[in-house]
């Protein structure tokens, strides 16, 4: 039994010792803890995936908009450019960015997604992961071992940080999710441990203070597009640490960077609506007219 | 430090948009619904603060009441209760409050039917509850647990009583009373399943006034 994996060095340890991956070293240590097997905890997660792809597909077919009629139209923008035009960053990006939106988009209209790690970051992980692996044709199980590993690099870091855009702000939510997909999307291209962690601390480190402002206090500006946005910011990550580019400041120490910038973030821009664009003047005028 | 699990992280899987204010609504009304333990004829909604003000945006409104009926996080029908033919069975109303005393994502419950219950919870982050009150007494149900809740007069030897006859390991423990030798509740989490027939022998008990066996969620 391994005693504990709070953090990503005691992660990385027992993964080179055992010389096993993060995926089996989870599987392994996730049913000793809920006394099950391993089978029934890839079924779990399995079932995460399965709702995500359906959210996916829901999501691309839909322009309904949200209950405040702010947004929900915006996924059906983008796959009809691509269809007149290609992105110049090709065909990935062109999935990754439409799948986001399509997620995000079928959350605010109150359809079924996965909070991972929560609502309003809820595309970002199936956006990437999705995304490239049906474009490299990667299996559904090397799927599943991409998602375990998002739910450890996750859970990690959430032993430090509550991921709560109230508590730490939106780098606790979208940017841990772009950190989680960074670390995910590396392995499912065979990044070894190293590369996987060293993708986790470049996204994550790019995102420390990003705050929590949303207008009319609801999970729609600016947290729609910032979900294609940040998938886009995990694939960047992974490239470079694919590359062999190394953080300098190892993960840990970025988490407690996290924690504590979440902390002296003031409590105006923690989903609280008191500041930020939350309070500029169109987003006054928004609030005006839909709560009157 | 609490063991936590990747299944936290990669879940739940909910109708949207918001953990604390769509998932969670629908949580804590699913075990008010548990608590009450019956079909109500009516049901009162209070709605404070960040519930009252973002609720309308967020479904709150639509979850807290898709929980009453019965409807788990993942349900679609979420969306339209207020049209659905389930919705239709009880008669219900909310009201809005502003109350800094109280928690951001406030509710109460009140229910009225065979019996008359005020329930009181708030809505923690990330699809995390807690029922705070009951009636006027002090609890702290989060839906983790199966939960044993007696109300009882405030007499010696009723903890030993109680926990003597459950047998089953108990998670937490939580006391309360308006004064002494007046009433008094207790609330005991437990791992596993409490048998009906302690539950019956337990109401038997002179001094207990209530005894109520509140399931956890499985949503």
């Amino acid at each position: 039994m391994v005693k504990s994996l709070n953090t990503f060095k005691e992660l990385k340890d027992v993964c080179e010792k055992n010389n096993l991956k993060i995926w089996q070293v989870t599987q392994d240590y996730e049913a000793e803890l809920a006394e099950t097997s391993v089978d029934e905890i890839r079924t779990i997660v399995k079932k995460s995936l399965v709702a995500m792809k359906e959210a996916i597909k829901t999501g691309l077919t839909s322009k309904e908009m949200s209950i405040s009629g702010m947004c929900g139209d915006d996924c059906d923008r983008l796959q009809k450019r691509f269809l007149v035009e290609d992105s110049i960053f090709g065909r990935t990006f062109e999935k990754i960015t439409t799948y986001a939106l399509a997620t995000v988009e079928e959350n605010l209209r109150m359809g079924k997604i996965v909070a991972c790690p929560t609502a309003g970051s809820c595309a970002i992980v199936p956006s990437v992961l999705v995304g490239v692996a049906e474009n490299l044709n990667i299996s559904e199980e090397e799927q599943l071992n991409a998602l375990i590993t998002v739910g450890t690099i996750g859970r990690i870091i959430s032993n430090k940080v509550a991921l709560a855009g109230a508590v730490a702000g939106c780098q606790a939510e979208c940017g841990v999710a772009s950190a989680m997909s960074a670390g995910a999307l590396t392995q499912m291209r065979g990044g070894d441990i190293n590369q996987i962690l060293n993708a986790v601390a470049l996204a994550l480190k790019n995102l420390l203070g990003l705050t929590c402002d949303p207008v009319c206090g609801l999970v729609e500006i600016p947290c729609v597009k910032r979900n294609p946005f940040l998938a886009i910011h995990a694939v960047t990550a992974s490239e470079l640490a694919l590359a062999g580019i190394e953080t300098k400041i190892p993960i840990d120490e970025v988490v407690d960077a996290l924690a504590q910038t979440g902390q002296l973030m003031s409590p105006m821009l923690k989903e609280s609506s008191q500041a930020g664009l939350a309070t500029t003047k169109t987003a006054l005028a928004l609030k005006d007219k839909l709560f009157k | 430090m609490k063991q936590s699990s990747i299944i936290d992280i990669i879940s739940p899987i909910m109708v949207g948009p918001s953990s604390s204010h769509t998932a969670g609504a629908v949580r804590l009304g699913l075990l008010a619904k548990n608590i009450y333990n019956a079909v109500p004829k009516k049901v009162t909604f209070k709605l404070y603060n960040s519930y009252a003000q973002t609720g309308k945006g967020h479904g709150t409104d639509k979850g807290l009441l898709a929980g009453v009926l019965g409807l788990g996080v993942d349900d679609v029908r979420i969306r339209n209760i207020f049209e659905s033919d389930i919705a239709k069975s009880i008669e219900y109303e909310f009201q809005y409050f502003e109350d800094f005393n109280r928690h951001p994502n406030a509710v109460d419950f009140i229910f009225e039917g065979e019996r008359n219950l005020k329930i009181s919870g708030n809505s923690v982050g990330a699809g995390e509850i807690e029922i705070t009150k009951i009636n006027d007494f002090s609890v702290n149900l989060t839906g983790k647990y199966n939960t044993l809740l007696l109300v009882y007069k405030d007499v010696p030897n009723m903890i030993s009583r109680v926990t003597n006859s459950i047998h089953v390991n108990i998670a937490s423990f939580h006391c309360d009373r308006s004064a002494k030798g007046q009433d008094a509740s207790m609330c005991i989490t437990v791992d596993g399943e409490i048998n009906q027939k302690v539950i019956d022998f337990l109401s038997l008990i002179d001094d207990v006034y209530m005894i109520s066996y509140i399931k956890k969620l499985e949503s």
